[in-house]
């Protein structure tokens, strides 16, 4: 029985010492190499802070070295919670508030956004951090007293009322991942992951796990490379990916029909998208040129470890519309749930999700936990805490669960989970803005900003910035002299809309 | 040219002083979503059909080498 994640690691670098673990363009690291910068890293942090389960920040710019931090934080005893150093400054400060000021390690371009923040927490240098000598007695100690249900990581999602949620994933929830999905997707120690899902968001975690698992290797692809789709494929055969586990964005926009006549990523050999489902436009062009690739639909919130159903799609059928998420992943039930009771054959409901791999809720957040995290509706017995996702699905005839839609303001915008409320927050918050809405054309992926006020888009993109992620900018936006407001006198959302997503 | 360009890519990121950049995707200023809508754009104020081929960083990195690339496609047409 495993208990700690960095089983997985330690027992891969006895059978591949030498053999490359993560890569980054040309710098890489062993498993040899990972895991002696990590112990360095966890013994100078040991040093730093009681080994209580409070988190460590990450603030570094991706990397192999980001990577190393995270496993350095495992062996000091603590969870890691990723930030990326491209966020904007309120947000960063935000999540570090919501950690109640943590320690952070950071790098120099890291450092610099500290300073401005004016941090007050204690800051560690990564350079400093690996400069100290391993002390395993320290590492042993801690290790000893580890138990799986300890807290692994914290990754921040959208929140509607403008903070971002930070949910507590432990150990226990991440194994459960591992081991349904390594033999399910059959990635073994030839597996090359072509990684594109920042770290901060959670798609990356199957990653970086399954490589560590089955003594696998990670390449991280160039960011620069997802708007130059030919470059992108030269660098999949250049580095023998064979496996890419991406956000549907990121496939849509390499399902390029001119580029695949130049250049075909013969390499890969299993292609899985996440987030939401890929259109069937864009999965025929990919199974045009790659007809012997398995694809695969993976669904699941941040909140219960990633993923919770997968559909292997079957390459000799036709897809018309709406693949379906499919069916549970290993020790996983899904409930769909109508009215507190089991929705009927064919009934719409929303998904519950029920099993190890519910995580531990919101840190430091427990009335919006409460909301999510309850007693399983079906039953009265005794404690048993489900995870209800706010998703709307339906079974089909064959038994494979469909996503229908959401039963709030949460979007997948750009492969991003994103909370219109958030982004409304944003708006509402500045000056020149006397009131703002925003709605989603979905078949268009667009943000359409209403508002009144008197500034105009540059303006409104220059001070949103400093508060959201530039994924949840509107796209266009609207200006103008009232906002329409509905009989029960709110904005009258259906109205906005039926007029400005259909134009 | 350069001035409708700027108009262009100003409107797609308001954010950003294209005048003064000339490494716009060498330091991941421009992501994937803001290329397809450039070329989106471009395509059709200029009635040019920009290739895959196009696609290097070299031809985005600057306003100067953008403009270059739209008069070389242009050219091409005739």
């Amino acid at each position: 029985m495993i208990y700690n994640v960095l089983e997985y690691l330690e027992s891969s670098k006895n059978k591949f010492p030498n053999k490359t673990v993560f890569s980054e363009n040309e710098r890489k690291y062993s498993y040899q190499e990972l895991i002696n910068i990590s112990k360095k890293i966890g013994t100078s942090l040991s040093k730093n802070i009681d080994n209580d389960n409070t988190p460590i920040a990450v603030l570094m710019e991706k990397g192999i070295d980001s990577l190393a931090t995270y496993f350095g934080i495992v062996y000091s005893g603590h969870p890691y919670s990723p930030i990326d150093n491209e966020m904007p400054i309120k947000r960063i400060k935000l999540i570090l508030e919501v950690l109640d000021f943590p320690i952070v390690v950071t790098d120099d371009n890291g450092m610099n956004i500290l300073k401005t923040i004016k941090y007050t927490g204690k800051i560690i240098n990564f350079n400093q951090a690996i400069s100290d000598e391993i002390d395993d007695n320290i590492l042993n100690t801690i290790r000893n007293k580890h138990i799986d249900t300890d807290p692994l990581y914290i990754i921040f999602t959208s929140g509607s009322t403008g903070v971002p949620k930070g949910v507590v994933l432990n150990h226990k929830n991440i194994i459960d991942l591992v081991e349904w999905i390594v033999p399910a997707l059959k990635f073994d120690e030839n597996t090359v992951f072509g990684n594109q899902t920042p770290f901060f968001f959670d798609a990356s975690v199957k990653d970086i796990y399954s490589t560590i698992k089955c003594g696998a290797t990670l390449e991280i692809i160039p960011k620069k490379f997802f708007g130059m789709t030919g470059r992108l494929f030269e660098y999949l055969v250049e580095k023998k990916i064979n496996t890419i586990l991406w956000a549907t964005s990121a496939l849509c926009i390499a399902a390029n029909e001119k580029i695949f006549e130049i250049k075909i990523p013969k390499t890969l050999k299993t292609i899985a998208f996440a987030g939401e489902a890929l259109p069937i436009n864009a999965l025929n062009i990919w199974k045009k040129y790659l007809p012997e690739a398995k694809y695969v639909n993976l669904y699941g919130p941040t909140e219960t470890a990633v993923d919770c159903t997968y559909y292997i799609l079957d390459n000799n059928f036709t897809y018309k519309d709406n693949i379906p998420i499919g069916n549970p992943c290993k020790n996983i039930d899904i409930l769909l749930i109508k009215d507190n009771k089991k929705a009927n054959p064919g009934e719409i409901g929303e998904i519950y999700v029920r099993g190890t791999s519910v995580s531990m809720g919101y840190y430091n957040n427990k009335e919006k936990s409460n909301e999510a995290f309850i007693q399983n509706p079906l039953n009265n017995k005794y404690n048993e805490i489900v995870y209800r996702t706010g998703d709307i699905g339906v079974y089909n005839e064959k038994g494979e669960l469909l996503f229908l839609t959401r039963k709030d303001d949460q979007i997948k915008h750009r492969g991003y989970r994103v909370e219109i409320g958030e982004i409304e927050n944003a708006l509402n918050s500045l000056e020149g803005i006397d009131r703002a809405c925003c709605v989603f054309n979905e078949d268009k992926d667009l943000i359409i900003c209403i508002y009144v006020g008197n500034i105009d888009k540059k303006e409104i993109i220059l001070e949103i910035k400093k508060i959201i992620p530039k994924y949840m900018w509107p796209n266009r936006f609207i200006k103008l002299t009232e906002l329409p407001i509905s009989i029960n006198g709110k904005i009258d959302r259906d109205y906005l809309r039926k007029k400005y997503c259909n134009e | 040219m350069n001035e409708r360009v700027i108009e262009i890519l100003e409107d797609i990121r308001p954010d950003v002083d294209f005048e003064a950049e000339n490494k716009l995707i060498d330091d991941d200023i421009l992501d994937s979503f803001d290329i397809i809508a450039i070329v989106q754009e471009f395509n059709e104020e200029y009635d040019i059909n920009i290739n895959p081929d196009d696609l290097e960083a070299e031809n985005f990195n600057d306003v100067k080498s953008m403009v270059k690339l739209i008069h070389k496609l242009q050219e091409e047409d005739f």
